[in-house]
């Protein structure tokens, strides 16, 4: 038997136009405007979805910045993205014409455009004597929470930012943790102590200021009250704060603290082989099951050139629309829930109870399979998964329309949800808003049709979208997904191809047991991959995809070790939670239920 | 004055006859809600302790008799102390009216309607009060929202039986049952049956009407504080009064005890488990309309509609003399 090791591959990308199209149309463009000196970062090795990556001196940062954002043609509406990289322990950073500016620290910024469906990164090198860099917060109002987040775990200080505090750490933290100084582990340090004086600092940490929060305590007429609704608190799913301010029930002003999920994911990756951190990205947000595995080893797999059989990639694309139904539905009824409705909740928890009996079967997991595997998935599907699945297709569009009389017409929560919390697509642009969240304000932009990823672009199905804007249309806009996704599932299930569910590349993780049996060759990749874990070629990789709540994606370096230089995760609840005060000022707090339930997040998924 | 013994002896069997009745009924439909939800909601609910789950009922006040009697510091703690002792009160002394069946009630008042609303509007100072008490910003917005909602709804409350007194031309709800030998009253004041109804719900805190507690937005809104058998009283006192308003829209709507082949006490109870069970699945069934939604539908069309009822009533009997 022929058992050669299959060698990386990187083929040329089909979205490669798009991004030289934007470099000649920034070559060109620019010209006008002299003074912006960026240099374009070569591609090496070609990566298949090309990533543009563009360094800027940081005298120039915001003016291009803001030409990115309004002045070019085609522009980058959207801050899809902003962190850091701590660079001070980097070996790698690129080779001859392609090596990058001198850094300590360099920030990344991440814009997406939807008319040229592109993402590029805008990088900028930061001094460790000078740490620190004008906000953007003039040019992208959703920059605030991440420069925060950045202030909190890199140190790097904004200037002009309206509120630079903690965002993740308590407030009383010392240090800065994504910084490689800075301990990983509890164990690396002295034992904790709470003395009585420490604790009463902590204490006095946690009282509440309306002032530090940027409220005021009265009005013209009236004394505000002020109502802290969470963290823990039934309806704000998970550990998640709202400092109100209100003027008998309506609302002048809503402060979301985040943070109480936080633990530390992305300073995990820096210590967890490429394949020990998988069952990581379950619990990022965790009620998408295998959805999260997927941009991580997309990512890892454009990097190391893998080539996914067919098999896997349909597999993939069936167990994500399957998540992509679990989550939905999870939404669907909390979301009644919250407005006051009290049994839709539990029909969807049966439907989704039958989901976890097909991804049982199938995965052996449940909420948490971590069933992907770089190169592939961990298994292939088991005898009879075609009835299982068959059987849930045909049983779920009767119960939807049954949800649909019972939710979707409801006048009552028609009325408690129409109008309100309404943005229009400039808004959530600004806000960094994707996922349905975007399709509900009327823009058609699904990145499963727009950037297909492991094969969406073989598949048939729409991509649902309403005009309001508002939490009644979010609703909508994924009850129609829900429908969308079962279609793809069904074309899974009658074109399920046949092949190995996982690559023969030497980097696969972990490899194929029976090729193990055959030479020496496949014996060491087996141990190797199995024992230190796979060694990934050096480079930085990203791969969004479209995950039920949003755009979500890991950006990665590897260094050429067995683990993550640095990981960052991008997620959607995280800026989408950040529009909250814009929504609902002048309203109530049971308006501010129905926009919380509405949004769809997972706190995990915020704070990481 | 009871003018034999054998007639105190029948008074004192009615009182403490009906009090437990009702306490215990009211304990009772703790799991009757329960169950039933279960069933409409494809899950079983409690049934473990004892056949069906029943002795749910007594491991669930086992458990609230035993546990701390916490008083926050904060607290106006007489007052806190009082507020549920209110509820209870009011409710059962509302029992006191209801004529069950020819001779099982406690009184016949000729002001029996008029001493149920007195009973109803005491409840909401228990609400209110305990709220108030607390010193909790949840509490203090629920209570809020339940003085709102009681001024609003009683209104229009007391004037959607007002065709039910002209029609049956007394306050005295034996009366009235008895006004219904030839029909009951639910087909001539079918407007009112359903503004009472309404009113009945509200009146009572329950979806979609409990807005008050609405723990997806205020934790537990009036009763956040409240544990233990505080709490508990909270409880029962929020099933006897559905149990309350459920019996009276029998007595008023119903024809009470009134109907062919059962004994009436059979009649009237089950037209009032009907009731209840109305109740509970409209708690299944219906989203919470907004704080300021269900004030404009109050003030915007049921008092108007129970304008409407009183005037189309009233000018009928004028009308056929």
């Amino acid at each position: 038997m022929h058992s050669a090791i299959a060698r990386s591959q990187f083929p040329p990308s089909a979205y490669a136009d798009a991004a030289k199209a934007f470099i000649h149309d920034l070559a060109q463009e620019c010209k006008a405007q002299p003074e912006l000196h960026y240099w374009l970062q070569p591609d090496t090795r070609q990566l298949p979805t090309a990533f543009p990556t563009l360094w800027i001196g940081i005298a120039h940062l915001l003016p291009f910045l803001r030409w990115l954002k309004s002045g070019i043609s085609r522009p980058f509406p959207m801050l899809y993205d902003l962190s850091a990289i701590d660079e001070r322990r980097r070996q790698h950073r690129g080779e001859r014409e392609a090596q990058q500016p001198e850094s300590d620290f360099t920030l990344v910024y991440q814009l997406l455009s939807f008319e040229r469906d592109l993402f590029i990164v805008v990088k900028v090198a930061l001094s460790e004597a000078h740490l620190s860099a004008p906000s953007a917060t003039p040019v992208w109002r959703c920059a605030n929470w991440y420069e925060r987040e950045v202030w909190d775990l890199f140190g790097i200080n904004f200037i002009g930012h309206p509120h630079l505090t903690r965002i993740m750490m308590p407030l009383t933290w010392q240090g800065h943790p994504l910084r490689k100084e800075h301990h990983a582990r509890a164990t690396e340090v002295d034992p904790f102590t709470l003395s009585a004086h420490k604790q009463q600092e902590e204490q006095e940490a946690l009282r509440f200021r309306p002032e530090e929060w940027g409220m005021s305590r009265a009005g013209d007429a009236s004394e505000f009250m002020f109502l802290n609704l969470g963290p823990n608190h039934p309806s704000v799913h998970g550990v998640f704060r709202v400092a109100l301010q209100l003027d008998g029930e309506r609302i002048v002003d809503a402060v979301p603290d985040i943070g109480y999920h936080h633990r530390g994911a992305e300073k995990m990756a820096e210590r967890q082989a490429w394949h020990t951190y998988l069952p990581y990205t379950d619990r990022v947000d965790y009620l998408g099951g295998v959805l999260n595995n997927l941009p991580y080893v997309l990512a890892l797999e454009q990097l190391a050139g893998i080539q996914v059989p067919e098999r896997a990639q349909v597999i993939r694309v069936m167990l994500c629309e399957l998540f992509r139904i679990s989550s939905h539905l999870v939404f669907y009824g909390t979301f009644a829930q919250d407005v006051g409705q009290m049994s839709p909740v539990f029909y969807m928890f049966e439907d989704r109870e039958k989901l976890f009996g097909i991804i049982e079967a199938i995965t052996g997991g449940r909420m948490h399979p971590a069933w992907f595997r770089i190169g592939g998935v961990a298994q292939d599907l088991p005898d009879g998964w075609e009835k299982l699945v068959r059987n849930f297709v045909d049983y779920l569009p009767a119960r939807l329309r049954e949800y649909d009389g019972m939710v979707l017409k409801n006048r009552i929560l028609q009325q408690r949800t129409r109008g309100i919390g309404a943005y229009d697509t400039r808004d959530a642009m600004e806000w960094g808003v994707t996922g349905p969240a975007l399709r509900a304000t009327g823009l058609e932009w699904d990145l499963r049709k727009r950037r297909p990823y492991s094969g969406y672009d073989q598949f048939e199905f729409d991509i649902p979208t309403f005009d309001g804007g508002d939490s009644f249309d979010r609703c909508r806009v994924r009850v129609e997904e829900i429908r969308q996704s079962l279609r793809i599932i069904r074309q899974c299930l009658d074109n399920m191809p046949a092949g190995h569910y996982k690559s023969d590349h030497p980097l696969t993780t972990p490899p194929r047991k029976p090729r193990t049996m055959e030479d020496i060759e496949t014996l060491i990749q087996h141990f190797l991959n199995n024992s230190w874990g796979p060694v990934m070629p050096t480079g930085e990789t990203c791969a969004p995809i479209e995950a039920s709540k949003g755009l979500n994606s890991y950006q990665m370096i590897s260094d050429g070790g067995t683990s993550a230089y640095r990981n960052r995760i991008r997620t959607p609840s995280f800026p989408h939670l950040q529009m909250i005060p814009q929504l609902c000022g002048g309203l109530f707090v049971s308006d501010l239920i129905a926009i919380i339930a509405s949004i769809d997040f997972v706190m995990a998924d915020v704070d990481r | 004055m009871p003018a034999t013994t054998g007639e105190a002896v029948h008074l004192v069997l009615n009182i403490f006859g009906i009090l437990l009745a009702a306490v215990v009924a009211a304990a009772l439909l703790t799991w009757v809600e329960r169950r039933l939800l279960g069933f409409w909601q494809d899950r079983p609910g409690p049934n473990r302790v004892g056949p069906f789950g029943l002795l749910q009922v007594v491991a669930d006040m086992l458990k609230l008799f035993f546990k701390e009697d916490f008083l926050p510091r904060f607290a106006d703690i007489p007052v806190f102390v009082l507020a549920p002792v209110i509820v209870m009160a009011a409710m059962l002394l509302g029992f006191a009216v209801i004529p069950f069946a020819p001779h099982i009630g406690v009184i016949d008042l000729n002001i029996g309607l008029l001493f149920f609303f007195a009973m109803s509007a005491m409840a909401v100072y228990s609400v209110v009060l305990g709220a108030y008490a607390s010193n909790n910003k949840y509490a203090l917005l629920g209570g809020l929202r339940a003085a709102a909602q009681t001024v609003s709804y009683e209104v229009f409350m007391g004037l959607s039986l007002m065709g039910v007194v002209m029609l049956a031309g007394s306050f005295d709800l034996r009366t009235i049952v008895l006004a219904q030998r030839d029909g009951w009253f639910i087909l001539p004041q079918f407007l009112g049956f359903a503004i009472f109804l309404i009113a009945g719900i509200a009146e009572s805190h329950r979806l979609p009407f409990d807005l008050p507690e609405a723990e997806h937005e205020l934790t537990a809104g009036f009763h956040t504080e409240y544990s233990g058998m505080k709490f508990g009283m909270f409880f029962v006192g929020e099933y006897l009064s559905i149990l309350l308003i459920s019996s009276l829209i029998t007595t008023l709507f119903l024809g009470g005890w009134l109907g062919p082949w059962l004994p009436p006490l059979v009649w009237f109870l089950l037209k009032m488990s009907l009731l209840v069970a109305l109740f509970i699945l409209l708690r299944g069934a219906l989203p919470r309309p907004r704080y300021d939604q269900l004030m404009s539908f109050g003030w915007k069309w049921m008092l108007p509609l129970a304008l409407l009822n009183l005037l189309v009533t009233g000018g009928l009997l004028l009308w056929r003399g």
